[in-house]
């Protein structure tokens, strides 16, 4: 067959657009992959006891307005705590340093977000400042063990003959 | 053979057909090593039924990411929970709009052009005068259109779920104002590789068989110009209809 350089070459394109689209597909979807937005703010660290299943990318709000998104979470292997980084928008930097970060669930079946409540000092937060008061995730099964466990507990004080029924 | 068919009832031309694709199928995987000794005729129906689909998957591929986007917005509206439209349309997306939408369009679109085009041949005794230089039309004709289509396929759902998330990103986060960061990152954060997996394989069966079913049409076409009229209009139909129900076992199969 004589060869037929515009058919090779789109050939070519197709193919190659083929596999990029795989590619994408494979190893960015699942996982942090794309980084939407890169820093744009300043950073700023914050320490949970649990930070459930919140992730980079995910929103940092005031008062249901976003102003910035989470950047990195990691751990910190001397205390146990996880340290999440937020990257907040420069446009606001007029936020006390004694506010309080917590990690709240958006909707049913929202992900995470990281609320910012916000404090009363005249000081502002700044590129690499702490945010010292934080609420962790509230995780559902902890709280429905709690729920079980005072139940059980109290169940069984108000109901003698149950008792009675353990000994032997 | 199909004036031999009309002498059969309905099941039996039925079970007839089933075999003779069956059969035929064997034929072609025979054929498909020595038909790569020649990979540019290869290249060329990858060309043909891959690259000049490009801009037709592109664009519908366009247009379902954004009503995945539209649609799941609605939805998950009313729930509270828009951010989780990222993983609705990219699940929706990868798992089976994607193949499933891209083997129509690839039925209708190069399926009918491999059919006219071999059926063509057989009508005017082209795969006949091969067959008289000792050319094996099989090997010559059919399998590396077969093997360009199998190829093709999986490529163009690659391409058409990418432009869909496309869409679906541009409805739902430009428009709607869901947080790109949430659409992404819980995105990434629920799609599984074995998501991507279970799509992929759905797409390299449904090239298969859409191929296959093309080729068998065209290779099988009573030599008249109704004929290959016919063979066109069956191979959309029948590639379609098996690719959904071979789609609802392949699902099955894995969830």
């Amino acid at each position: 067959m004589r060869p037929n350089r515009a058919l090779e070459i789109g050939t070519g394109l197709f193919v190659l657009l083929g596999f990029a689209a795989l590619f994408f597909l494979t190893t960015q979807l699942p996982g942090s992959g794309v980084q939407v937005g890169g820093a744009s703010g300043y950073a700023v660290t914050a320490r949970f006891d649990n930070v459930g299943d919140l992730k980079t990318g995910s929103p940092v709000t005031l008062a249901g307005v976003r102003i910035g998104r989470v950047t990195g979470i990691s751990f910190d292997p001397a205390d146990f705590k996880a340290v999440v980084t937020l990257d907040i928008e420069k446009r606001y930097d007029k936020i006390p340093d004694d506010s309080d970060a917590s990690i709240q669930t958006a909707g049913l079946l929202g992900g995470k977000y990281v609320g910012i409540g916000p404090g009363g000092s005249e000081t502002y937060l700044h590129a690499g400042s702490t945010i010292e008061f934080t609420q962790s995730a509230i995780v559902l099964e902890t709280l429905v063990n709690k729920f079980f466990a005072n139940f059980a507990s109290r169940g069984s004080a108000g109901a003698p003959e149950a008792k009675e029924e353990k000994q032997p | 053979m199909s004036s031999a068919a009309s002498r059969d009832g309905l099941l039996t031309g039925a079970l007839r057909r089933v075999g003779a694709v069956a059969v035929f199928f064997v034929a072609v995987l025979a054929q498909c090593v020595p038909a790569l000794a020649r990979p540019r005729l290869i290249v060329h129906q990858v060309y043909n039924a891959g690259a000049r689909s490009l801009i037709i998957i592109m664009l519908c591929g366009l247009f379902v990411g954004m009503v995945l986007g539209l649609q799941g917005f609605d939805l998950l509206q009313r729930f509270g929970s828009e951010d989780a439209l990222g993983v609705a349309a990219a699940l929706g997306l990868l798992k089976e709009l994607g193949p499933v939408v891209t083997a129509l369009l690839f039925a209708g679109r190069a399926g009918t052009a491999l059919t006219s085009e071999i059926g063509l041949m057989r009508a005017t005794d082209q795969l006949t005068a091969m067959q008289m230089m000792a050319v094996d039309p099989m090997q010559r004709i059919v399998a590396p259109r077969f093997i360009g289509g199998v190829i093709a396929m999986p490529l163009l759902v690659a391409i058409f779920n990418l432009v869909g998330l496309f869409g679906a990103q541009l409805v739902g986060v430009q428009m709607m104002d869901v947080d790109a960061g949430a659409f992404w990152s819980q995105m990434q954060g629920a799609v599984q590789l074995n998501d991507v997996q279970e799509g992929f394989i759905k797409s390299v069966v449904f090239g298969t068989a859409c191929s296959l079913i093309a080729v068998h049409e065209g290779y099988h076409t009573e030599p008249t110009a109704a004929g290959v009229g016919l063979a066109t209009t069956r191979t959309v139909v029948t590639s379609s209809v098996l690719t959904l129900l071979l789609d609802y076992i392949l699902t099955a199969a894995f969830l």
